[in-house]
C-alpha cells in the first residue's frame, strides 16, 4: 500500500523525478548503468521519500525568491558567511539534529517525546560540569553526551525491554526530565564562559557557522551508520514487520534500543548547541516543545509514522523547512505567534497528506 | 426436519478479489432448527461465504434470503439487527468490560435515564442461566476462560433475538469438556428453532453435533449431505478435492529417491497447547511430509522446531546437538530455516525491496556491523531471482508489490541464502498459481537432491505424496501414523487423516 | 467455566466478604492509587503537625481545581484509547479570550459561554479529524495545541486583567468558603463519574478503549463516541481556563503551560492506563489529590525546590506504567 502511494506521488511529479534519476545515474557512472531499471527505481525511492520535504523547501525558496528581497544574498563579514540562507541553516541545526534521531525512532515504530527534556538535561550537565565543577570543556561535552546516551538507554529499556508503549515510556522522561535538569543546575540558569563550549554554537570554521557543520556532520554520520552498516536495514525491517524481522533472526529489541540511544545522543548534541547559544543552561526553556518540531520534521521528511521507512536527508530538509518558514514569516514581519498557527496547519496538512483514509476518500469522490 | 422451510438461503454468491474468485457461485441453505456444518480447507471460500451472509462483505453477484425475503446487510451490526449473529473464533467482545456489560452493551436497562446496574446484572444472569453457565457476570470478560467468553458471545446473540447463529471455529481453543458443554448449548438452541451454522476443522465434531454438512472447495459448494450418510473418508476426499478412484490410481505411481539414513534433525516429545507430544526425524536428502487437516498441529510443530514458538516440553536436536528452544536466532545459527505459513504477517517485509528481503536473514546472522553492502546484496538477490525465476522487474521492486507466488519465492530465497541444513516449508504453495506451484515442488525436490533435510507441510495430500519420501500424518494434535517409501500413497494418507476405523 | 457446586458455595461465601475492587486484577491500579494517596496522607498527617486542618484540605482542592478540571476530560479521552495534547494551550486560549472579551465590554457570562463553546467545538473538530481520517490523536491534538497557543498569543501577548464587578464578585468567592473553581471541579468530577459509570455513552467509551473493531461489531457508534470524547475534553479545558481567570483575576495566553503533561500524568497515576479501556473518575480525582499532596508536603518537609516535584511525579508515573505493564502480562509482547 505504501509503495503504491510512493509510486503515485512520484508519478505526480514525473518530470522532476526522471530528471533526478538521470542525474543520479550520472554521478554514479557506468557501474550501475547495466541495470537501469533498478538504479532508477532505487534512486526514485530514495528521492521519493524526501520528496514532500524537498517540495516544501522548494516552494519556500520560490516564495522567497519572488517576495523576499535579498533572501538569497550571501555576504562575507569578517571572513564569516552571513545572509538569510545561512541563518536558516544555522538556526535549523538543532531541530535537524533532533529530527535525525526522531526519524530512526519513528522508523522502528516508536516515538520519543523526551528529546526536549533530554536537551535540557544535557545542557545542564555540560554547564554545571564546566561552571561549577571546574571540569574541562571536553569533559563537559563528554558528560552531556553520556547523559544523552543514558536517557536513550532508559527509554530503550522501557520500550524494548519492558514492552511499554513508546508514547507512555518516553512520557516519563518528558515529565521528569526538566526536573532532573533543574536538580543539576540547582534551579538556576547556570552560565559559563569557556572558549570551547562557546565555540560549539558561536564558532566558525572556514567562514561556516559551527551549527551548520555539526548538523552536516551528524547527517553524514547518520547516513554512514545506517547505510554503511546494516542498522538501517534492521530498523526498517523492524518497523515494517517486527514479527518477520524477529523470525529472520534480527535482534529487534537491540535494534529498537539502539535507535532510542542514538536519538538520545542527538538530543544531547542539540542540547549542547542550545546551551552554547545562550552560554548558559536554562532547564526550563531549553528545547521546549522541540520534540513536536522534530516529529513534524521527520514525518514531513518522509518517515512513515507507522514505522518501516525513514529518510535522514528528508528529516533534515523537514527541519530546514520549519526553520525556513519561521525565518520567512519573521522577515515579512508576521508575528511569531502566527507562526504557531501556520505550524498547526502544517502538521494537519502533513497528517492528511500521508493518511491512507484521505486518499481513499479523495479518490472515491 | 426434512420439510422445514429454509431459514437462510444464499443463491449464486460471487465475490472476486484481485486475482482470486473467493466465491464462485456458491449456494447455501440453512433450515430452522438444524445445526449445519460448513467444511473446507483454507481458501475454500468458507469465510468469504460467512462474511457475505453476515454483511461483512458485499457479494458481487447473487442474493441472500432470510425467511424468503431478500436481505442485503451492509455491516455485521445490520445483519445482527436482522437476526443473523456471528460468534468469531477470536471473541469480538470488549475484554475490559464485565461479562454482564458485554451481554447488554448498547441495550442496558435504564432507570431515570441512567443505567440500572442491578438490572443489567440480573438480565445477564438470566441469559447465562439459559445457557446453563454459572459464572460471576460481574467479572471482566478477559479474565474468564475462552469457553465462557464464547458463551458470552452466544448469549449476546441470543439476547439480540438471533434466528441464525454462525459459529466460526468455536472449538479450536476449547478442551474436551468445554466442547461437550458448547455442543449441549448448540443442540438446545437448535431444538428451539434456531438455525446454527457451524464451522470447524475437527471431523469428529461434525458427526457429534451436525445434522447436515456443506463442503466447499475453490469458492464453490461441492457437496451438501446429511451427516449420517457421509463417511469420514469421503468427507476428507471432498474437502481435499481428491476422488476416491483417483486416489487409488495414484497409488504407487512414484518411485522416490530414498533419503540417506543420516538424521539431520530429531524432535522428541514436542508439545504446546493442544498439540503434541510429537516425535519426528528429518533425514539428509529426504523430505518428510507433514499431512493432516487444518488445526491438526502441522504449523505448530514446525514453529516449535524453528523457535518461533517456545514448546512447553520436548527437545530438538540438530546433528546430535541440542537446540535451545524458542529462539529463532539459535535455530538459524544451527542451520534450521522456516518458511512460515502466514507469509504476510511473518515473512515478507512489504516496504523493503526484493534485494533487502532476500538479504535480511543472512545479514541478521552476520550482525549489523558487517554489512553485506548494496553491491553484495544485489548480487545475492539477482542470483536467486534467476535461479528461482522470481518474476520481478528488478531487485529494487518493493516485495509487497509482487504476486503471492513470487513473494513466496522471495521468502524461500531469503532462507536458501543462509545455506540451511534443515528447511521447513509450511504450505509453500498456498495461494499461488499452478505454474509457480509446480516450480516450487520441483525446487523442493532439487534441494533434497543436494542433501538438504526437509519438512514439507501441505494441505494437498497429492502434493505431499509427490514431494515426500516419508509422511507423518497428524490428527487433533497427535501423530496418527507414519508412512514411508512405497506405502506413501494418497489413499493411505487420507485414511490416516480421516481416522477410519474410529467412530464415524 | 462450570464451578462445581460445593466450591461454588464456598466462592459465594468468599464473595460476600470480598471488598469490591480489590480482588480483580483490573482494579489493582486503582487500589494502588488509593493506597498511595492514603499512605501519603497518613505520612503527612503524622509528620507535619496541623496537617489535618480544613485549611490544608481547602488548599489541596483550590490549588488543583484547574488541573482537576482538565483531568476529568482527559480521563474520558484516555479511556477511549486516545490522548489530548491541546488542553494546556486551550486553557491559555479560553482565559485570554474571556479577558479580552470582557475588556471589550462584554459581560463575563457570555464571554464564558463563548470560551466554552469554542473549546467544545475545537475538541469535536479534532475528534472528527481523528476519526474520519484515522489520524494519530497525538498529532492532531498537537496541531490543536499550536493553533490554540498561537491564537491566544495573537489575542494578546500580555496578561489582561479582568475588571468587571460580576467577575470580581465571583473571584472573591474564591477566598471564601466555596471557591467557584472548586465547585466547578467537584461538579465536573461528579458528572464525569456518573457519565462514565451510569450512561450508555460512558460504557461505549470503555468498549471503544477495549478495542475499536470489537466495539464497532458490538454496535457502538464509534464516530459519535470519539467526537464526543474530544469535545468533552475541550469543554473541560475551557472550563479550566475560565476557572483560571477566576483564580488570577486575569487572562494570560501562556497559562496552562505544560498542563497537558500534568494532566496525563495525573490520570495515569490515577490508575487509567494510556492503552485505554480501563480507569475511573475516582482514580483520577485520587491522582489529582496525590499531585496536591506532594505539593503540600514538600515545603513542609523542607524541600523548597520545585524540581523535586517534577522528579517525584515522573517517578510515580514510571512506577504506575510499570505496574500496568506488569498486569498486562506478556500479552501484546512480540
Amino acid at each position: 500500500m505504501r509503495d503504491t502511494e510512493r509510486g503515485k506521488s512520484l508519478r505526480g511529479g514525473r518530470d522532476g523525478s526522471d530528471e533526478a534519476a538521470t542525474e543520479w545515474r550520472g554521478t554514479r557512472g557506468a557501474r550501475t548503468s547495466h541495470v537501469p531499471y533498478d538504479s532508477a527505481l532505487a534512486a526514485l525511492r530514495a528521492i521519493g521519500r524526501a520528496a514532500p520535504a524537498a517540495a516544501a523547501v522548494g516552494l519556500l525558496l520560490a516564495f522567497n525568491a519572488a517576495f523576499t528581497p535579498g533572501f538569497f544574498d550571501l555576504t562575507i563579514v569578517d571572513g564569516r558567511l552571513a545572509g538569510s540562507l545561512v541563518d536558516v541553516l544555522n538556526r535549523g541545526a538543532i531541530v535537524a539534529l533532533l529530527a535525525l534521531g526522531m526519524a530512526l525512532v519513528i522508523a522502528t515504530g516508536g516515538v520519543d517525546l523526551s528529546v526536549g527534556a533530554v536537551m535540557a538535561i544535557a545542557g545542564a550537565a555540560a554547564a554545571t560540569l564546566a561552571a561549577q565543577h571546574g571540569a574541562g570543556a571536553w569533559a563537559a561535552i563528554a558528560g552531556a553526551l553520556a547523559v544523552g546516551t543514558a536517557a536513550g538507554a532508559f527509554n530503550g529499556a522501557l520500550v524494548a525491554g519492558a514492552g511499554v508503549q513508546p508514547i507512555v515510556a518516553t512520557l516519563v522522561l518528558m515529565v521528569a526530565g526538566r526536573g532532573a535538569a533543574q536538580l543539576l543546575t540547582g534551579g538556576q540558569i547556570v552560565t559559563f564562559n569557556d572558549p570551547v563550549l562557546n565555540f560549539i554554537d558561536g564558532g566558525f570554521v572556514a567562514g561556516v557557522p559551527m551549527p551548520v557543520l555539526i548538523g552536516a556532520g551528524a547527517l553524514a554520520l547518520g547516513l554512514s551508520l545506517t547505510r554503511g552498516t546494516a542498522l538501517g536495514l534492521f530498523i526498517e525491517a523492524t518497523g515494517d514487520n517486527e514479527r518477520a524481522a524477529r523470525l529472520a533472526g534480527v535482534r529487534v529489541r537491540t535494534v529498537k534500543a539502539s535507535a532510542y540511544m542514538l536519538c538520545g545522543v542527538a538530543a544531547a548534541v542539540a542540547g549542547l548547541l542550545a546551551a552554547s547559544d545562550i552560554r548558559a543552561a536554562d532547564a526550563n526553556n531549553a528545547g521546549l516543545y522541540l520534540e513536536l518540531d522534530a516529529i513534524l520534521a521527520a514525518v514531513l521528511g518522509g518517515t512513515a509514522l507507522r514505522g518501516g521507512r525513514f529518510s535522514l536527508v528528508g528529516a533534515v530538509l523537514g527541519a530546514l523547512f520549519i526553520q525556513g518558514l519561521t525565518t520567512t514569516l519573521y522577515l515579512h514581519d508576521v508575528s511569531p505567534n502566527a507562526t504557531l498557527a501556520v505550524k498547526a496547519a502544517a502538521v494537519l496538512a502533513v497528517c492528511l497528506a500521508v493518511s491512507e483514509r484521505v486518499r481513499v476518500w479523495v479518490w472515491r469522490k | 426436519m426434512v420439510d422445514a422451510p429454509p431459514l437462510l438461503e444464499a443463491r449464486g454468491l460471487v465475490k472476486v478479489y484481485p486475482g482470486v474468485r473467493a466465491l464462485d457461485g456458491a449456494d447455501f441453505t440453512l433450515r430452522a432448527g438444524e445445526v449445519h456444518a460448513l467444511m473446507g480447507e483454507n481458501g475454500a471460500g468458507k469465510s468469504t461465504l460467512i462474511k457475505a451472509l453476515t454483511g461483512a462483505v458485499r457479494p458481487d453477484a447473487g442474493e441472500v434470503r432470510l425467511d424468503g425475503r431478500v436481505v442485503r446487510p451492509r455491516s455485521p451490526v445490520e445483519a445482527q439487527r436482522l437476526g443473523v449473529s456471528t460468534v468469531y473464533q477470536e471473541v469480538n467482545l470488549a475484554p475490559n468490560l464485565s461479562l454482564a456489560e458485554n451481554l447488554l452493551l448498547g441495550r442496558q436497562p435504564r432507570r431515570f435515564g441512567l443505567i440500572d446496574r442491578r438490572a443489567v446484572r440480573r438480565r445477564a444472569e438470566e441469559i447465562m442461566a439459559r445457557l446453563g453457565v454459572r459464572v460471576d457476570v460481574g467479572r471482566p470478560l478477559g479474565s474468564l476462560p475462552i469457553a465462557v467468553q464464547q458463551m458470552a458471545a452466544i448469549g449476546r446473540a441470543l439476547d439480540l433475538d438471533a434466528r441464525v447463529l454462525v459459529l466460526d471455529e468455536p472449538t479450536s481453543s476449547l478442551d474436551a469438556e468445554e466442547t461437550a458443554r458448547l455442543f449441549g448449548v448448540v443442540r438446545d438452541l437448535a431444538a428451539r428453532g434456531m438455525g446454527v451454522v457451524f464451522i470447524t476443522h475437527f471431523i469428529g465434531q461434525v458427526y457429534g453435533v451436525c445434522a447436515r454438512v456443506t463442503v466447499m472447495r475453490g469458492g464453490r459448494v461441492v457437496a451438501v449431505r446429511d451427516a449420517p450418510d457421509l463417511p469420514r473418508l469421503e468427507l476428507v476426499a471432498l474437502m481435499l478435492g481428491v476422488s476416491m478412484e483417483e486416489a487409488r490410481a495414484i497409488e504407487g505411481a512414484h518411485a522416490r529417491a530414498g533419503s540417506s539414513a543420516q538424521v539431520a534433525l530429531r524432535a522428541r516429545g514436542l508439545r504446546r497447547g493442544r498439540v503434541g507430544p510429537i516425535d519426528l526425524e528429518l533425514r539428509r536428502g529426504g523430505a518428510l511430509g507433514l499431512a493432516g487437516l487444518l488445526g491438526s498441529g502441522r504449523t505448530e510443530t514446525a514453529r516449535m522446531i524453528a523457535g518461533s514458538d517456545r514448546p512447553e516440553g520436548g527437545r530438538v536436536e540438530v546433528d546430535g546437538r541440542a537446540l535451545r528452544a524458542g529462539s529463532p536466532r539459535r535455530a538459524i545459527a544451527a542451520g534450521v530455516a522456516l518458511c512460515p505459513e502466514d507469509r504476510k504477517a511473518e515473512a515478507i517485509v512489504p516496504g523493503l525491496s526484493v534485494r533487502e528481503n532476500i538479504a535480511l536473514a543472512v545479514q541478521a546472522r552476520r550482525g549489523w556491523w558487517r554489512a553485506i553492502g548494496r553491491r553484495g546484496q544485489r548480487d545475492l538477490a539477482e542470483r536467486f531471482v534467476r535461479s528461482l525465476r522470481i518474476a520481478t522487474p528488478g531487485v529494487e521492486k518493493a516485495a509487497g508489490e509482487l504476486s503471492g507466488g513470487n513473494q513466496q519465492k522471495v521468502v524461500l530465497a531469503r532462507w536458501l541464502a543462509t545455506e540451511p541444513r534443515v528447511l521447513l516449508l509450511d504450505e509453500p504453495t498456498r495461494g499461488i498459481d499452478v505454474g509457480a506451484k509446480a516450480e516450487i515442488e520441483r525446487l523442493a525436490g532439487d534441494l533434497c537432491g543436494r542433501g538438504l533435510a526437509m519438512l514439507f507441510i501441505s494441505s494437498e495430500v497429492e502434493e505431499v505424496a509427490r514431494v515426500c519420501d516419508r509422511v507423518l500424518v497428524l490428527r487433533d494434535g497427535r501423530v496418527a501414523g507414519e508412512l514411508s517409501g512405497e506405502s506413501v500413497t494418497v489413499a493411505a494418507v487420507m485414511r490416516l487423516i480421516a481416522g477410519e476405523g474410529e467412530r464415524a | 467455566m462450570v464451578q462445581r457446586p460445593a466450591r461454588f458455595r464456598f466462592l459465594r461465601a468468599l464473595r460476600v466478604l470480598r471488598v469490591q475492587g480489590l480482588l480483580s486484577p483490573q482494579d489493582v491500579p486503582l487500589a494502588a492509587t488509593v493506597g498511595v494517596l492514603l499512605a501519603l496522607f497518613a505520612a503527612c498527617a503524622i509528620a507535619f503537625p496541623g496537617f489535618l486542618s480544613p485549611g490544608v484540605a481547602r488548599n489541596l482542592l483550590v490549588g488543583n481545581a484547574v488541573l482537576g478540571l482538565v483531568c476529568v476530560g482527559m480521563t474520558f479521552v484516555i479511556i477511549s484509547g486516545g490522548i489530548d495534547l491541546s488542553v494546556g494551550a486551550a486553557i491559555g486560549f479560553s482565559g485570554i479570550l474571556v479577558a479580552s472579551l470582557v475588556q471589550q465590554g462584554w459581560h463575563p457570562l457570555p464571554a464564558f459561554g463563548s470560551a466554552l463553546a469554542i473549546g467544545t467545538t475545537g475538541g469535536a473538530a479534532m475528534g472528527t479529524l481523528i476519526h474520519r481520517f484515522a489520524l494519530p490523536p497525538f498529532l492532531v491534538t498537537l496541531a490543536g495545541m499550536f493553533l490554540y497557543r498561537g491564537s491566544a498569543l495573537m489575542v494578546s501577548e500580555r496578561s489582561i486583567t479582568i475588571r468587571h464587578p460580576f467577575h470580581r464578585t465571583l473571584a472573591e468567592w474564591g477566598s471564601g468558603p466555596v471557591p467557584p473553581a472548586v465547585v466547578m471541579f467537584v461538579v465536573a468530577a461528579a458528572a464525569g463519574f456518573v457519565v462514565a459509570r451510569w450512561t450508555r455513552f460512558g460504557r461505549d467509551v470503555y468498549a471503544l478503549g477495549g478495542g475499536e473493531e470489537s466495539a464497532r461489531l458490538m454496535g457502538v457508534r464509534v464516530a459519535g463516541v470519539k467526537v464526543r470524547v474530544y469535545a468533552i475534553s475541550g469543554l473541560c479545558a475551557a472550563l479550566a481556563g475560565v476557572a483560571m481567570t477566576l483564580a488570577t483575576g486575569a487572562g494570560n495566553a501562556t497559562a496552562g503551560h505544560l498542563a497537558e503533561l500534568d494532566a496525563i500524568a495525573a490520570v495515569v497515576i490515577g490508575g487509567t492506563p494510556l492503552s485505554g479501556g480501563a480507569g475511573s473518575m475516582v482514580g483520577t480525582v485520587a491522582g489529582v489529590l496525590i499531585f496536591g499532596l506532594i505539593q503540600e508536603a514538600m515545603p513542609r518537609a523542607g524541600v523548597t525546590n520545585s524540581w523535586w516535584f517534577r522528579i517525584a511525579v515522573g517517578g510515580l508515573l514510571l512506577g504506575f506504567v510499570l505496574l500496568q505493564r506488569g498486569l498486562e502480562g506478556r500479552r501484546g509482547r512480540s
